[in-house]
């Protein structure tokens, strides 16, 4: 049970002392700097290169220039109209795959350390069935989607 | 060191909640889901700061990389305009909203207050290789300790496979 | 500490700088290519047997004239290319160049960084590069772009699945997801010893990774969606000048990355003969392997005809994905019965 001696404020800044004593002695996480720097990096190329264009020329649009191109005749109607159901399907059906590859990663890296190590030796075929069991039922929604001409026609 | 990693976490946290405040001003949806992807970005670098690099590499190619995708494609197909702030129909509304919001300020002292004392360890647990939070211990306590929530997934997205596409089909094409 | 932030600085900004390049001069080897496979010499005029062209290009395209469609959405019309440009340049700090030389007294490894979740952090930035597309798609105010974008990006994510579990295939053997770990593991010559490419479920799983890879990028023949004849160029029909540059730089960039990673995976790496005695020559073989794939890669684009928009969707779904699975399937029975 929670004291209620200290403030709600002190009890915060003692939760930002905690993640600071996390940081403190990780050689891990130091390794994900480079990350931010090529961020950075990688941003100031993209701005350079942005603004590359502006120096060099000067702009005269025109209204022929600014209108979307639709192979050089007027265009018609709105440019927003409504896309085919298909392409949610397929964004659905690639989310609940990439779940099962999520799943699968953590498995195929332990799995030869699980057939060596001492501690998970005998379980070798739980491992190895269980992950089975989870293939097959997933493949079983794959055939499912394929039987049901979902991924056919206009894809 | 100390100093740095204060400003790393204070810099994504105010990253991740002005985005998330920026999700809730926008008028266009597109901005919005936008808004999230940042959010989730920067919960991914929360993350990193608690030694969990899997979950926040998860983060981003699940959540920010696929879930989003799905936002994003439903917003263009659905060519969702930008909102008008309507004139609301039902005024009494307005008067449970503040209760409603105490009580969910309540449950986050609460939580806030709940965790107090409880301190994460300092270094990692066990061998660098192994450590709470690396693919090894999540790959092993999957299928030691959580198997049953594991091969339950495995029928939760089946279920999610079939009932979005049943729903989509709906018109008999 | 600021020791390390300097090597760090070093070596991504020779990274980067090393990448540019290799992206102007991709243009003029793809062009030569192209010649040579129509039986032609490609461009041999600007600078001494044509090599200053990439330069001729790029400087043409800075004073070319930068429009912006009326009625787009301004701010995510000039962010979409840099939102592909980003992702595509970071995969790079994971990768493994070589092992370790010494110079200045200093030994110096050859990767930017080491993370343990290194191979799902450049699967993340793919998954992230898909936005770049699709909103430039939908900023260009015109239907072909909004149509090219969505049907390129349903194209990425289709065959990202099939990416994703490849690479599972391969982690079953190497045990990490960490790039450095994966290439150490497969030391040795031309592979009886080591090469993942010559084990026995792997090598199915390179063939199937190369051609997911082919279809990540969109390079024939999966470009149906940026074809000239099609939806006129797809989601980059409205840009021009420089914001079109960066595009097709990401499009280099991302075949250099996954050239690089199919190499790191199953080619080995910088491994090779004589590599412990002279590490220099590390580098040098993880460039021939890389260049090697993506001039096959170059090779397919000039003698394959495209796929039909749907028929790639069917391939990536009924063809690849389930011979993936297989293949994982496969390659944890072999690893459990004959460890």
């Amino acid at each position: 049970m929670p004291s209620l001696e200290s403030s709600g404020i002190s009890r915060l800044w003692t939760l930002a002392s905690i993640n600071r004593a996390n940081l403190r002695t990780s050689r891990i996480m130091v390794n994900y700097v480079p990350v931010l720097l090529i961020l950075f990096l990688a941003t100031g190329v993209a701005t350079v290169i942005l603004v590359l264009s502006r120096f060099a020329v000067k702009n005269r649009p025109t209204r022929e220039k600014l209108m979307p191109y639709e192979c050089g005749v007027e265009p018609v109607g709105t440019s927003r109209e409504r896309q085919s159901v298909k392409f949610y399907l397929v964004a659905m059906a690639f989310l609940l795959f990439d779940i099962e590859a999520v799943f699968l990663i953590p498995w195929a890296v332990v799995f030869r350390g699980v057939l060596e190590s001492e501690t998970y030796r005998n379980l070798k075929w739980v491992f190895y069935g269980e992950m089975m069991v989870f293939m097959v039922v997933l493949f079983a929604g794959l055939v499912y989607v394929w039987r049901k001409g979902i991924l056919e026609w206009n894809r | 060191m100390e100093k740095a990693s204060t400003i790393i976490f204070i810099v994504f946290a105010a990253a991740a909640v002005l985005s998330a405040l920026n999700i809730l001003l926008q008028r266009n949806p597109l901005y919005s889901a936008l808004s999230l992807i940042v959010t989730l970005l920067s919960l991914s670098a929360l993350y990193l700061t608690l030694h969990a690099e899997f979950i926040a590499v998860i983060q981003i190619v699940v959540y920010a990389g696929a879930i989003m995708v799905l936002f994003i494609f439903v917003i263009m197909l659905l060519n969702v305009p930008a909102v008008q702030p309507q004139i609301e129909k039902q005024k009494g509304l307005r008067y449970l909203a503040i209760p409603f919001a105490g009580i969910l300020i309540a449950e986050t002292f609460y939580v806030v207050l709940s965790i107090g004392k409880r301190t994460m360890p300092s270094v990692p647990v066990g061998t660098e290789a192994q450590a709470v939070g690396t693919t090894w211990s999540i790959g092993t306590s999957l299928f030691t300790d959580y198997l049953l929530p594991f091969e339950v997934t495995s029928v939760l997205i089946l279920m999610a496979v079939v009932g979005a596409m049943v729903l989509a089909r709906r018109e008999g094409d | 500490m600021t020791n390390i932030l300097v090597e760090w600085v070093i070596k991504t900004v020779v990274i980067l700088l090393i990448l540019v390049t290799a992206v102007a001069y991709l243009t003029f080897l793809e062009r030569k290519v192209m010649g040579w496979i129509q039986l032609r010499v490609g461009p041999n005029r600007v600078g001494p047997l044509g090599l200053l062209q990439p330069l001729a290009d790029g400087l043409k395209m800075i004073f070319k004239e930068d429009i912006i469609p009326s009625q787009s959405n301004k701010w995510l019309y000039i962010l979409a290319p840099a939102l592909s440009l980003v992702p595509a340049l970071m995969t790079f700090i994971v990768i493994p160049y070589g092992s370790e030389i010494t110079l200045f007294g200093r030994t110096i490894e050859l990767h930017v960084t080491r993370m343990n979740v290194g191979l799902l952090y450049i699967f993340a930035l793919t998954s992230v590069g898909v936005y770049g597309i699709v909103l430039a798609g939908w900023s260009s105010n015109n239907k072909y772009s909004l149509m090219g974008g969505l049907r390129s990006s349903a194209q990425m994510i289709s065959y990202e699945l099939a990416l994703g579990l490849s690479i599972v295939s391969v982690l079953l053997y190497s045990g990490s997801l960490d790039l450095v770990e994966i290439v150490n593991k497969q030391g040795g010559w031309l592979g009886h010893t080591g090469w993942n490419v010559f084990r026995f479920p792997l090598m199915f799983v390179f063939i199937i990774f190369y051609i997911a890879s082919l279809a990540e990028t969109n390079r024939t023949p999966f470009d149906l969606p940026e074809a000239d004849s099609e939806l006129v160029a797809g989601y980059h029909t409205e840009y021009s000048s420089m914001k079109f540059v960066m595009f097709q730089m990401a499009e280099y960039l991302n075949l250099i990355t996954s050239s690089s990673i199919a190499t790191a995976l199953f080619l080995g790496g910088w491994n090779g003969p004589f590599v412990g005695r002279l590490p220099i020559l590390g580098p040098v073989y993880f460039a021939i392997k890389a260049l090697a794939l993506i001039v096959t890669a170059m090779w397919i684009r000039y003698t394959v005809p495209r796929f039909r928009y749907d028929q790639l969707m069917r391939f990536g779904w009924t063809t690849m994905l389930p011979i993936a699975i297989i293949n994982i399937i496969i390659t944890a029975t072999v690893i459990l019965l004959f460890p």
